[in-house]
């Protein structure tokens, strides 16, 4: 059959699909899981695409004759495949809180990673076939394919404003079908009315398939599942964005009652409340108020109050206000104002307009104003003073205590963050943040740490005069003040503690005796290590510190990694007398996805080559090295890069869309200029690749000077705007960035044509490991060092291309 | 969309197992396990183990008849495990700390809030004289309720419902132990406790408990609270 001209529609579109449907999955994910799975779906969509190169590698010949059909039946198997594999993926009942406990759950999670690598592999053997057969057009396939993926990648989240997750799934599904249709008539093939039935397949797809049965089902152990299963629990309302999918449930037969933490002293009982989950995690709550502060007595009860039994009508700001919790508290403690920021307009909408009668338009009352934004953003673009800043506590305490965090990012808790909070407040205002209590203590030293190493940047010569920690028996709350605590408020503090049963951990002149007197624990531990932390043995103190209490920063922000090796092998050893809960489990996960990658892209990618006849054509050690580093290189640049714009794009899913849409673009079109010179110079290869990775180097080290300020500096911008920005500042870098793999490739072209499949097998193995190794850098190293990394590993292309053949 | 057809055949492949487990040579390799399981805890419970009638309790008491009959053979590890609903079933180790922590003496009423299994309920039955249970996960609790009563439990009452409130009627309790997740402890569960009497919260996340929390209501009626990392783990290092 002859082909008269690529399906260059079809093949745009089909990598719209793969990439929208790389964004969809880390959203589906987090409602089934949790969010940090985001670089395990990076990873497996990595092994798909460089299986496909394998499976291509071997059997392009047989597939020759029959590109055509071969490419329609793969868009068609990927239509099937996108949502089947994610509904097998659902059905594996993988729980990471067991993993520890039961060997079985690793054999799960490989489950897991294969089916989802199941929809890639199609989708790259779709898009390969068609590269390879129009080899003479290759460039025009690759800038279709590319701008398919850059629409994908980045309409998927336009389309996640519109659209549940499921249903975005759907579309996807119908969109794949639509692609094996326009390939019938982009081909040419016979007969036509094939067109027809893959078009009405999908259009029967878009219209009857009920986006229901796609539904994430949240994992039991999350919260809304266990709230769900309590009598009387009904869903309210669901609002989806790609922010969250946001669930409230009502329980009128048996109430929520959330009151994190109150004190055992307390008689009240918190009046009747809605339950608000994001993702399934929670919950927050909407608390009923009808315009009388009685009922609400409860909210003096919890450590969180303490600073308005320092301050009086202050000025407050509430970071993280959800249903507006923590902007009642303030209300019920007679503030001056309130300024509550919260990242989902959902959220505040539920609030506003919704439920507004239930909570009494709580964010209508007078003085209180409400802002969509993301929390640090607002504050650095906020021009406003206030006397207090409230970091509300908004994750869910299993979640948190379960270690469940320890991977992913948190710019709100990292030294950067604390400095900027200070910065808005009058001078003698003060900074509160309310955490769960863990223990042995995690979260409250390296709070505490953190404020510390906050206030030492400041110039503070005695941060130990600022500081301020109480403990309850689960939640522990951290003032920063902006001066020295007089007198006068320590006795406050101490009459709050007094009267509630909540321990003062530290305060400015606190003796040993005054620690561990209601909430009894073996030894006054926060007391202790606090007062080590301001000492002169800190750095001591923090090393011999079994968990990670060293300040998360915005190169490094994870502020929920406690995990240190020595401590898990201890508690690994104790596990049958009760040490297993101790041990962040997020930390071995990333060790077993890492494992879990380095097996499956050998086994899946580079073992079929040498079984296959290609191992006679197995390439020289300069080309093996070339490509492993070009391919790693790249990952490390791209992953860090999505965390480190994480902080400027104001959520996860934001970065992982933009950064790949910019990466992808640009770095095809590094590619297609790579091309372009090639022909005119092919001598003169080498000396370009030089000069990219001496610009890629430059540009490196001047993000990494000039990005915080930049960010800071443009965070006040419309989301459209600091997408454009982020592109912008990618598209340079990305371009340089297309040019080793191409460069590579057409040098081989002209020496060793047969070792091109183990040269792009070698990549892809790189490729589906350097996903998850970047991460496990990352949190070690910083993003900084993984980036510079990344430069130093090009360099070391760009030297081993020299001695290409 | 639940797989049925899966999930159906797991049950029946638990209740065929959970049969093969009730034939009398199987009973006594479960009465082996179940004492190698109290050796275990005594073992792993280092130089402050439960108190024996803990012990004893819990070497009474039939584990593999409180978990899903497919994890049956799994019943006697030192582990815990899941139940459905996202609950679980406590570690042994942790099952006996708070059992001790919460004293009990033989005419004790005891309360609790969160059934489960049934099965903290049933080594509590051991030793008090009465106990109370409330569940709010409808399900678990009728099942729980049916498999005490099968197993012959009758001094333990169930009810499912709201566990805000305790169980006024049968109050005031020498100990009270609330095994499901709160926010914080109800104010009419510490009214309901007896002077002197104790209660037991354990904290964390399902599968990992982290830390015991025992309250104790002095006889002035004030409460002091204790927390109870449950391993012995000294968090600095060279602090042994």
């Amino acid at each position: 059959m002859s082909i008269p001209r690529p399906p260059l529609i079809a093949i745009g579109l089909l990598s719209a699909c793969v990439l929208a449907y790389e964004v969809l999955l880390t959203r589906l994910f987090s409602i089934v899981l949790w969010h940090h799975f985001a670089y395990m779906i990076i990873s497996a969509a990595m092994l798909g695409y460089g299986a496909s190169g394998t499976a291509l590698a071997l059997l392009k010949e047989k597939i020759a004759p029959r590109v055509g059909w071969v490419y329609v039946m793969v868009a068609m198997a990927m239509a099937f495949l996108m949502p089947a594999a994610f509904l097998l993926a659902q059905q594996v009942p993988f729980n990471p809180l067991q993993l520890l406990w039961d060997q079985t759950q690793l054999t799960r999670l490989l489950a897991i990673y294969l089916l989802m690598m199941l929809p890639f592999f199609c989708g790259g053997l779709g898009i390969g076939l068609v590269m390879w057969h129009f080899g003479s057009q290759a460039g025009r396939v690759y800038a279709f394919d590319i701008l398919g993926a850059g629409i994908g990648s980045l309409g998927v989240i336009g389309v996640l404003f519109l659209m549940p997750p499921h249903n975005a799934l759907v579309v996807l599904t119908a969109l794949a079908l639509l692609a094996a249709a326009i390939a019938v008539i982009e081909l040419g093939m016979r007969p036509k009315w094939l067109a027809g039935i893959f078009l009405g397949l999908g259009l029967a797809v878009f219209v009857a398939l009920p986006g229901s049965w796609l539904q994430a089902q949240p994992s039991p152990y999350k919260d809304l599942s266990q709230t769900l299963n309590i009598a009387g629990a009904q869903v309210v309302e669901e609002r989806s964005s790609p922010l969250g999918q946001i669930t409230v449930v009502e329980n009128t037969l048996i109430p929520f009652r959330h009151a994190p933490g109150m004190s055992l002293n307390a008689t009240d009982e918190p009046p009747p409340q809605l339950a608000v989950f994001v993702d399934g995690e929670g919950p927050l709550v909407l608390t009923r108020f009808d315009g009388k502060f009685a009922p609400l007595a409860y909210l003096d009860q919890l450590t969180s109050a303490l600073p308005y039994h320092v301050l009086e009508k202050p000025r407050v700001l509430v970071l993280g206000a959800g249903a507006g919790s923590d902007v009642l508290q303030a209300l019920y403690h007679g503030a001056a104002a309130v300024d509550a920021v919260e990242l989902d307009r959902n959220v505040i909408d539920l609030v506003q307009q919704r439920f507004r009668d239930f909570g009494g338009s709580l964010y209508a009352q007078p003085g209180v104003r409400v802002f969509a934004a993301e929390a640090r953003g607002f504050v650095n673009a906020s021009p406003d003073r206030y006397d207090l800043v409230q970091v509300a506590l908004m994750d869910s305490f299993g979640v948190a205590s379960a270690g469940l965090y320890g991977l992913s990012e948190s710019y709100l808790y990292t030294v950067e963050a604390l400095q900027t909070y200070l910065s808005r407040l009058t001078p003698d205002g003060m900074l509160a943040v309310t955490r769960w209590l863990t223990l042995p203590p995690r979260d409250a030293l390296k709070l505490f740490a953190t404020a510390v190493f906050a206030l030492e940047q400041n110039g503070i010569p005695n941060p130990g005069g600022r500081l301020v920690m109480i403990r309850g028996w689960k939640t522990v709350t951290l003032l920063v003040k902006n001066s020295d605590f007089t007198a006068e408020e320590i006795e406050a503090i101490k009459e709050f503690g007094r009267t509630r049963s909540f321990d003062v951990a530290y305060y400015p002149g606190m003796l040993p005796e005054e620690a561990n007197r209601y909430n009894l624990l073996e030894q006054p531990y926060f007391f202790k290590g606090a007062t080590a932390l301001l000492g002169p043995q800190r750095e001591v103190f923090i090393n011999r510190y079994k968990f990670y209490i060293e300040p998360a920063t915005d190169d490094r922000p994870y502020f929920f990694r406690f995990f240190k090796w020595a401590a898990a092998a201890e508690l690994f050893a104790l596990r049958e007398q009760g040490g297993m809960p101790l041990l962040d489990w997020s930390y071995p996960l990333l060790v077993a996805a890492l494992v879990q990658a380095f097996i499956a892209s050998i086994v899946l990618i580079l073992a079929p080559l040498a079984a296959a006849r290609a191992r006679r054509a197995l390439p020289t050690a300069p080309v093996a090295l070339y490509f492993l580093a070009i391919g790693f290189a790249f990952m490390f640049m791209e992953i860090a890069f999505i965390q480190k714009f994480i902080l400027f794009l104001a959520h996860p899913l934001y970065a992982v869309a933009v950064v790949l849409c910019a990466f992808l673009v640009f770095a095809a079109m590094g590619s297609w200029l790579t091309g372009r010179w090639q022909k005119k110079a092919m001598a003169r290869g080498s000396r370009h690749l030089t000069l990219a990775v001496m610009t890629m180097g430059v540009l490196s080290l001047l993000y990494l000077a000039i990005l915080p300020g930049l960010f800071q500096a443009l965070t006040h911008l419309p989301d459209a705007a600091k997408i454009a920005v982020s592109v912008v500042l990618i598209a340079p870098l990305a371009v340089c960035m297309g040019m080793p793999f191409p460069t590579g490739t057409m040098r081989l072209a002209s020496t060793a044509q047969d070792s091109i499949p183990w040269a792009w097998a070698i990549n892809g193995f790189a490729s589906v490991v350097g996903a998850v190794l970047a991460t496990l850098l990352a949190i070690h190293l910083g993003f900084a060092a993984v980036i510079l990394l990344a430069v130093l590993i090009y360099g070391l292309a760009a030297i081993a291309l020299r001695r290409f053949a | 969309m639940k797989c049925q057809f899966a999930a159906g055949a797991a049950s029946a492949l638990g209740a065929f197992l959970y049969f093969c487990c009730a034939l009398p040579s199987q009973a006594a390799e479960f009465d082996a396990l179940r004492q190698k399981m109290v050796e275990e805890v005594v073992a792993s419970s280092g130089s402050t183990p439960p108190d024996p009638s803990v012990m004893a309790a819990m070497g009474k008491v039939e584990r593999h008849r409180f978990v899903p009959g497919w994890l049956a053979p799994f019943a006697y590890r030192n582990h815990p495990l899941p139940i459905g609903y996202g609950q679980t079933i406590s570690q042994p180790l942790i099952v006996a700390r708070m059992t001790d922590l919460l004293n009990i003496k033989e005419g004790d009423t005891v309360l609790e809030i969160g059934t489960g299994s049934g099965y903290q309920a049933a080594v509590l039955a051991e030793m008090a004289k009465s106990v109370y249970s409330i569940e709010i996960i409808e399900p678990l609790g009728k099942q729980a309720a049916e498999r005490l009563k099968s197993l012959g439990y009758e001094n333990v009452e169930t009810r499912v419902g709201d566990g805000y409130y305790g169980w006024p009627e049968a109050a005031p309790f020498d100990a009270i132990i609330v095994t499901a997740a709160a926010s914080h402890v109800p104010p009419p569960l510490l009214k309901q406790l007896k002077l002197g009497g104790r209660m037991v919260i354990p904290l964390g996340a399902s599968f990992m408990t982290q830390y015991l929390m025992l309250v104790e209501k002095q006889q002035d009626g004030s409460v002091t609270t204790r927390q109870i990392v449950p391993v012995r783990f000294v968090p600095l290092s060279g602090g042994h």
